[in-house]
């Protein structure tokens, strides 16, 4: 490319490998690319929560602009650099970043500014990446539609007047938008899979304990799991390397090394699948109805190009699945219960002050607090409470254990598992919000993964027909066997985008400006 | 057949420190209900015999070695404190004392 | 309604007990995040987003601190539970930084133990151990205005230093059976615990400053009437005093309780299961939160730690380390040592038995070691108002000096002078001895000189002596002393002036 192409070039719309290799060749500069997005981000984010595409609680321009700056300046003065140096990323408001305002999408934490970074944070400024900003999401995570947030709704590029997906709907929506080609994400129950299936981007929820949570606001712990997002798998793959790894400031840290996960993406995209066993999971595929048509009909066109690249695919069943999304909506309640409890107006965030700490305790939990806070907490109190702990919570972690066991049985068999991330399109904002057991019913197919700790991919499987919007294909792997989804996921996008002549983001309308 | 009632919810929520309205339990009680029931039956499948798991991937023995670690200086701790008051985090009037 | 004495409670009823004791670790950093552990700082400034409780900080245990409640569990006598884990019992309170507190619920570590307690006459008691558990402690809630006290306080200030402090909490079983001695039995019983954890190292066990605080659960039960097994008596309802914070304390809540209790009992008043809190200055307790309307503290599994399972040749080489049961230790010293009893209690009150033995096993006798520390050193300890053991002479610099004096080399004025010399930090007693020139002077042609001049001096003295009057030498003896300024080994002076004097030798 010459200097007045790469001038030229609407960087944006470049992938974070492209943008990599390009500030390696001294094609373009950090700085050129953090002001390329930030001006895409002024153009489509929208300058008040009502208008735009509003994935941005907090953009942090004046210091990506310095970081991009530094790393111009060391690049031209010979210093070696990370591979993804200058390239820029968002970074869920989940995520606590040191100086810079973290929320989590609520109110009882407006105005906060940590005082110190999560290791996800720390390994990103390590790896010298501008971060552009903090993303909107459902309130403490807790959603699948970012209408939770506490700050207005993230709409999804694709179509304004729909949900971009939850909770991680803000990072999903900058990268359909092209405000950032990278976004960390943050998946309890689906909250990186579900949002990549409706934006048609890309996101992986790690194997837990892959990707260090010292640091990420905990909704329920167990669960949890921080993750890369972008709009092609190489591009996740490369964001998951920099995230990876041992952490000894969180005990459940993998302590191995991050899986080889880019040379795995790169082994994909030779659309060779010979010898790899592909398990279609009976209870999730949309056999039993509920799905979608046109997100079944993606989802069987894209098991026909794995067979077609020489997969094997079979039919399995896990029963226990039947009981996932119930025991999911015990567990994680009650131990949001009791991360949130620290919200207490005492040492941070919000107070409304009263005449005593118990009054002011309460007052304040009231208004920071919104809805789906409120009754994830209430019901995560009542499944802990005397009397009812083992009906529950007992419960709950059994059926996880036949989760398990209906994992450990099809993997098998099978090298990966498949099914389309959610159920649906993108629907539109509003239309479940007074329906919370409608608005679980999203995440029955991502669930399971985090139940058993095992890492699972979304990547885009093309528009439904019937009102062209995006569905998403779920792979799913054994715990530590992240490169699995890699190696299956840039097969099937390298055919898919094969037909369409590039990523399917690029189809996506142009937002409103 | 309901498990979850409204003194439920307002019991609830005063253990869990979150004041609520009238208005409020009438709008959650009804919500709460059908949820409780939706995921009793996490009760239905599981035996004696099934044990629970707490964590997704099996480990133990993560400890961490006795060694000090630089603590946060003190007006950082107290950065985001509603309210400070020599060196320490300011409350409104505790009644009763906690065990 | 009539108040009665302990004494007369314990004629009517039959007491059970059982104490809760919380025993602050010495590690190096907290429990649970690697801010230290040290008492005293500036408030705030041994925190971190750990024990501050910041949204996204994670706990990771300490190693060290999990060591120290498995020795201490061994020293119970408990067994060590192969897979053991932490809960979060949930409770909102400002002074507790998340809002839940990390400890043990249904699987601690130790478990199932059972302490021999032996009381001041000897007798012993066996003490069951139920469970002792790794916990974190709280922060501290200073209440200002009012009259400091948490009641009609204006507001509080929270300092978290203390948030994340390692304890060990050790609960009893039900102790029954005790009847008049209750008090002896529970005060006895947390001597023991402050004194099997000095000796295992793992706290300063200072009640005075908290490292051992104690709970006194007490209930009472009528006598079983003839026929009747104590045993199938109904426990009554309990009353559980918080923070009794001293020995004397521990005793004195037991009477207490024990009087409040029979009292309501015998006016036909229901005793109320509750909380109370301790006075020191009034030696009573006042309710604190009934029982009733306690807590639901949630327990469940603490979601961010993983399963503590000690690998089972640890823990055999852990009991290797575990000290003799202070109270045997004594017995067997006081045994080997020859002393008296009131040596001994003197000995233990002044908290001199580890110095004696180290100073016995630096080669001298017993009781010389118990002479020099329970003697000289207690006086000096008591001016400086220091503890023994702080005083900056090491049990081998005691051994020395009686070496020297055992050799001759100085006598027991001197030897004071030259532990004058190792206290002010002069050296060695050798080298103080050396310094300041304190040697015996033990040349007799010095000291026969020093006969003649006094001899010379006082010739009627001399005269008595000649006439039998041996005692008239003490005189001489005086003046020659006088003369070395002390340094002259006075036996032998007398010995050259009956020589001088012709009358033996
Ligand atoms: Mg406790
Ligand atoms: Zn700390």
């Amino acid at each position: 490319m010459t200097a007045v192409d790469a001038a030229a070039r609407d960087w944006t719309r470049a992938t974070a490998a492209e943008m990599a290799d390009a500030l390696a060749a001294g094609e373009v500069t950090s700085v050129a690319l953090v002001q390329a997005h930030l001006d895409r981000i002024a153009a489509v984010d929208g300058a008040d929560p009502s208008e735009g595409v509003h994935a941005f609680l907090h953009v942090n321009a004046e210091e990506a602009l310095a970081t991009a700056a530094a790393v111009d300046a060391d690049r031209a003065a010979g210093v070696a650099m990370p591979r993804m140096a200058g390239v820029p990323i968002a970074v869920k408001d989940v995520v606590v970043t040191q100086g810079m305002p973290s929320t989590a999408g609520s109110r009882i934490l407006e105005g906060w500014i940590p005082p110190y970074d999560a290791t996800v944070t720390r390994k990103i400024r390590e790896a010298r990446m501008p971060i552009l900003g903090k993303t909107n999401m459902d309130e403490f995570a807790m959603g699948s539609s970012t209408e939770h947030s506490g700050y207005g709704p993230t709409r999804n590029p694709w179509d304004l007047e729909r949900i971009p997906g939850g909770s991680g709907g803000g990072s999903a929506a900058a990268l359909a938008a092209f405000e950032a080609p990278l976004a960390v994400g943050s998946d309890t129950g689906g909250s990186i899979r579900q949002p990549a299936s409706v934006t048609a981007t890309v996101g992986v929820k790690p194997t837990y304990g892959g990707v260090s949570r010292f640091g990420a606001i905990a909704l329920a712990s167990s669960l949890d799991q921080l993750g890369p997002c972008g709009r092609t798998v190489l591009d996740t793959a490369l964001l998951h390397e920099v995230m990876g790894g041992h952490d000894v400031m969180d005990a459940t840290s993998l302590d191995e090394p991050v899986p080889a996960v880019v040379e795995a993406a790169l082994a994909g995209a030779a659309m060779d699948l010979t010898g790899v066993r592909v398990g279609v999971v009976k209870e999730i595929s949309g056999e039993d109805g509920g799905f979608q048509d046109g997100v079944k009909q993606r989802f069987e066109e894209s098991l026909d190009r794995l067979r077609a690249m020489g997969a094997e695919t079979v039919e399995v069943s896990c029963p226990s699945f039947e009981y996932a999304l119930a025991a999911y909506y015990v567990i994680l309640p009650s131990e949001a219960s009791s991360n949130l409890a620290k919200f207490d107006s005492v040492r941070f965030g919000m107070r409304v002050e009263k005449e005593t700490i118990e009054k002011t305790m309460l007052a304040t939990r009231a208004e920071g607090f919104g809805d789906e806070v409120k009754r994830r907490i209430i019901l995560g109190t009542y499944a802990l409470s005397a009397g009812y702990y083992d009906a529950y919570y007992g419960s709950a972690q059994k059926v996880r254990t036949l989760v398990q066991r209906d994992f450990d049985a099809a993997f098998a068999q099978c090298d990966v598992l498949v099914s389309p991330t959610t159920p649906t399109t993108p629907f539109k904002i509003g239309e479940r919000i007074d329906d919370p057991l409608a608005m679980y019913l999203n995440d029955v197919a991502t669930i399971p993964a985090n139940l058993a700790g095992i890492p699972g991919m979304s990547l885009p499987a093309g528009l439904a027909p019937e009102d062209g919007l995006p569905t998403g294909f779920q792979i799913l792997a054994p715990a530590h066997e992240d490169a699995r989804l890699y190696k299956v996921g840039a097969a099937l996008e390298a055919s898919l985008v094969a037909d369409w002549g590039g990523p399917l983001t690029a189809q996506a309308p142009e937002v409103a400006q | 057949m309901s498990s979850l009632e409204r003194s439920d919810v307002a019991r609830l929520a005063a253990l869990a420190r979150i004041e609520m309205t009238d208005a409020d339990l009438d709008r959650l009680s009804g919500q709460l209900a059908v949820i409780v029931d939706a995921v009793a039956k996490v009760a239905e499948v599981a035996g004696e015999d099934v044990p629970a798991t707490s964590h997704p991937i099996p480990m133990a023995n993560i400890h961490r070695a006795d060694e000090v670690r630089p603590s946060l200086a003190q007006d950082a701790a107290l950065s985001g404190a509603p309210e400070a008051e020599d060196g320490r985090f300011r409350v409104p009037q505790i009644l009763g004392e906690e065990a | 309604m009539t108040t009665m004495t302990y004494a007369q409670a314990m004629d009517e009823f039959d007491p059970v007990f059982g104490i809760e004791v919380h025993v602050e670790l010495n590690t190096r950093t907290k429990m649970f995040c690697g801010c230290a552990n040290e008492f005293g700082a500036e408030p705030n400034t041994q925190v971190c987003p750990v024990c501050l409780g910041l949204p996204g900080a994670m706990p990771v245990t300490n190693e060290k601190a999990v060591e120290s409640a498995i020795r201490l569990g061994l020293a119970l006598g408990c067994s060590i539970r192969e897979s053991s884990r932490f809960a979060r019992k949930n409770y909102f309170y400002p002074d507790l930084a998340k809002d839940y507190q990390i400890s043990q619920y249904d699987e601690p570590t130790c478990y199932e133990g059972a302490l021999d307690v032996v009381l001041d006459d000897g007798t012993v008691v066996e003490i069951g151990i139920e469970r002792a558990h790794m916990e974190e402690d709280a922060g501290k809630n200073t209440h200002v205005g009012g009259t400091g006290g948490i009641q009609g306080a204006d507001y509080s200030l929270v300092d978290y230093n203390r948030g994340g402090v390692p304890l060990v909490e050790i609960v009893t079983k039900p102790i029954t059976g005790m009847g008049d001695r209750t008090a002896e039995v529970a005060r006895a019983y947390v001597a023991t615990i402050r004194d099997i954890v000095r000796a295992l190292g793992i706290s300063d066990g200072r009640m005075e400053q908290g490292s051992v605080r104690a709970d006194v659960n007490l209930s009472l039960r009528p006598k079983a009437v003839a026929g009747e097994s104590q045993d199938d008596v109904p426990f009554g309802k309990r009353s559980e005093t918080k923070n009794v914070n001293s020995l004397r304390a521990i005793e004195r809540a037991v009477h207490f309780e024990a009087a409040r209790q029979a009292s309501l009992l015998l006016a036909g008043r229901p005793v109320v299961q509750e909380t109370r809190h301790w006075h020191e200055d009034t030696s009573s307790t006042t309710p604190g939160r009934s029982k009733e309307e306690a807590e639901d503290y949630r327990y469940f599994p603490e979601p961010d730690l993983l399963p503590v399972q000690p690998a089972r040749e640890w823990v055999e080489e852990l009991r290797g380390t575990i000290p003799e049961h202070p109270a045997k230790m004594r017995a067997r010293l006081r045994e080997e040592w020859g002393f008296s009893d009131l040596e001994m209690r003197d000995a233990v009150a002044a908290d001199a038995l580890g110095l004696i033995a180290s100073t016995v096993e630096a080669g001298t006798t017993a009781q010389s070691a118990r002479k020099w520390w329970m003697g000289e050193l207690s006086r000096v300890a008591n001016d400086r108002e220091v503890a023994l053991g702080e005083l900056p002479v090491t049990p081998a610099a005691v051994a020395e000096l009686q070496g020297l004096v055992d050799s001759g080399k100085i006598n027991d004025k001197l030897a004071r002078q030259a532990l004058e010399g190792v206290l002010a930090g002069e050296g060695s007693p050798t080298e103080v001895v050396a310094s300041r020139g304190l040697e015996v002077v033990s040349d007799d042609s010095a000291l026969e000189k020093a006969v003649d001049d006094a001899l010379a001096a006082q010739p009627d003295v001399l005269a008595k002596i000649q006439d039998g009057k041996v005692q008239a030498a003490g005189a001489i003896v005086g003046a020659v002393m006088k003369a070395t300024r002390g340094q002259a080994d006075a036996a032998r002076v007398r010995e050259i002036i009956l020589q001088r004097a012709g009358v033996e030798g």
